[in-house]
């Protein structure tokens, strides 16, 4: 029966995505449209475990979603006929409050539209008495629904409007992971790591915003994409890297992030398939995700690249995440992007059998474009890794002293110096590694691990040969962006 | 027609000094070229001019007045345009012509409109 719901909350989750997008545009307002579809959720919630998922579960929630948005106008209608009872004043000074407020009927709904669809609703409601078994039969003869192309073209303006460069990143964040992934405020907390109540203020200000400043909702014209497709892409990226890396401390959702993150680049993907930057950020994501199955232990414990058992990396998904680099390169006339060269770095990883099978020199040349590209200190710190390995670790060391010091950086240095036998500054380096980061942190145990075998090292000085290097990337995506609010 | 009104934050200069003439030029530049979508406008005294004003307590208390800017910062407001634009990437665009934009900062704030 659980498993029957989160099946059952699952398909509305997703499914309400779209239906979402088709509604915004129909009423022309976000937070309206987000209570239709969420009471929508509500009623699917309470009929599908019982009667079943019906056979097109986004009809039954498109239609539903729209006749709870009708009665929402009403109920507001009702409501604002009260308030006019009271003085013009008050009335006025309401509006001058709430200008983005929920309702503004002359702009956000033309209502002539409205009658229509109740009449469309009239006629299924109907329909569905006299005995049409599904609402599809009696609804896609009507005018309630909308072709798949105009429904792909509603998503699209969702992602693009909830990705508007005039949001800050973080807000385009939070509010991609409540109206493209359904996520509820509190889950999108913890993965921002804030709380609940700050979200929630978050996606107030951005609905006020988006409404009163009028981000337009539509889908930029083909010369414009090249500007706005980035931050869409940047969204998607981080929020993987979020839920693949977690940067500071234990992870205490339950929402897997890096399943959401797919879901939306492979969304992208689809509705922009020609466009290469799309396709490299699928690519990476599918590439990364590969690997996911040998990352940790069966204990939990943070399994370095070089350990992993290349035999758990996803085959299919490498193979899958090949093709898209290939075919976003192709489609691709100007040098390569951030997202490319990160997945061709991937797939340089994914297609030997061995870590000591690496073509590092590769993988320094993949780095060091990339670094031009998009610059970042994760990128330099990959990119001194790689430098490493083709054994010259003085040069590694060197160029570590210009990028800014973390956690990461003081347990790289520290295996460079392990390779060089100096051990007992490699265990100091580990120290700081293990002192700037909570005791919770998914590596501190591998770190802890290292600087017991570091110290064994440095009080047992028999020519040891170098231990295994152990200091390569953590799964994370190179160029990490850190999801701070 | 939406209305937003375009705040410039450039350095706080004296717009009638000669060495401003020259910029000067290229705000009005602009004016004219966007006249149609510029509403009303206005060039400020420098900072230093300004006097900020409180009333204490409540409506008709003592009037005090304050010598200078209300907050010293590297940039200041200099001035405004009220611009008209379809939506926030049309009036993004308008006010990506000024020239604060790129010897400053413009802030674009959407206009309540009277119903």
């Amino acid at each position: 029966m659980d498993q029957q719901y989160d099946a059952v909350a699952e398909t509305i989750r997703i499914e309400g995505t779209r239906i979402l997008a088709t509604l915004i545009r129909t009423v022309g307002d976000v937070q309206l449209a987000e209570d239709a579809v969420q009471e929508a959720t509500l009623a699917a919630l309470g009929a599908w475990p019982v009667t079943g998922v019906p056979p097109e579960p986004r009809a039954w929630l498109t239609v539903t979603a729209r006749r709870k948005a009708i009665d929402i106008i009403r109920r507001e209608r009702a409501r604002a006929a009260k308030e006019r009872d009271g003085s013009e004043l008050i009335e006025l000074n309401r509006r001058d409050l709430d200008p983005a407020g929920a309702f503004d009927l002359d702009r956000a709904f033309d209502l002539e539209r409205a009658f229509d669809l109740e009449r469309a609703f009239d006629a299924h409601r109907a329909l569905v008495a006299e005995g049409a078994r599904a609402p599809e039969c009696s609804l896609s003869a009507g005018a309630a629904l909308d072709s798949d192309a105009m429904q792909q073209d509603d998503l699209l303006r969702l992602i693009f409007t909830c990705c508007h460069p005039s949001l800050s990143p973080p807000t385009r964040v939070a509010l991609a992971l409540r109206t493209l992934c359904g996520l509820s405020p509190a889950q999108i907390a913890g993965v921002l790591l804030t709380t609940e109540v700050a979200t929630t203020k978050r996606l107030v200000r951005a609905r006020q915003k988006i409404a009163a400043a009028r981000i337009p909702y539509r889908v930029p014209s083909e010369p414009e994409l090249p500007d706005r497709l980035p931050a869409v892409c940047a969204v998607i990226h981080s929020l993987y890297t979020a839920g693949h890396a977690p940067l500071e401390g234990e992870t205490a959702y339950d929402v897997d992030l890096c399943a959401e993150a797919i879901r939306l680049a492979e969304l992208l993907h689809t509705l922009l398939s020609d466009q290469p930057m799309p396709t490299a950020v699928l690519a990476l994501l599918l590439l990364t995700e590969s690997r996911r199955p040998a990352r940790v232990d069966t204990s939990g414990e943070v399994v370095t690249l070089d350990q992993q058992d290349r035999t758990l990396w996803d085959r299919d998904l490498i193979t899958r995440g090949v093709a898209l680099l290939n075919d976003s390169l192709n489609r691709s006339d100007r040098q390569a992007d951030a997202y490319q060269l990160q997945a061709a770095i991937a797939a340089e990883h994914a297609r030997v059998p061995s870590y000591s099978a690496t073509d590092w020199r590769e993988i320094v040349r993949l780095y060091e474009l990339l670094n031009q590209v998009s610059p970042s200190p994760a990128a330099q710190l990959g990119h001194v890794v790689a430098i490493a390995e083709t054994g010259e670790v003085d040069t590694a060391l060197n160029l570590l002293d210009a990028i800014p010091q973390t956690a990461r950086w003081h347990a790289i240095r520290a295996e460079l110096l392990a390779r060089q036998s100096h051990y007992a500054e490699a265990v100091t380096e580990l120290t700081k590694a293990l002192e700037c980061t909570p005791a919770n942190h998914p590596e501190q145990s591998h770190r802890k691990r290292r600087q017991a075998l570091f110290t064994h090292h440095a009080n047992n000085p028999t020519p040891h040969p170098a231990p295994p290097s152990d200091h390569t990337q953590p799964e994370a995506a190179p160029s990490a962006t850190r999801l701070g609010l | 027609m939406p209305q937003y009104l375009a705040l410039t934050y450039t350095a706080d200069v004296d717009w009638w000094a000669p060495e401003q003439a020259e910029e000067l030029a290229e705000y009005r530049k602009f004016g004219v070229e966007y006249a149609e979508k510029v509403k009303a406008s206005a060039v400020l005294h420098p900072t230093a001019t300004a006097t900020v004003v409180r009333v204490e307590g409540a409506r008709g208390g003592p009037i005090v007045t304050t010598d200078g800017p209300y907050a010293e910062t590297k940039e200041a407001l200099t001035g405004y345009y009220l611009i008209e634009a379809e939506d926030l990437e049309e009036a993004i665009k308008i006010a990506a012509e000024i020239p604060a934009a790129w010897g400053g900062a413009v802030e674009v704030r959407p206009v309540i409109l009277a119903k």
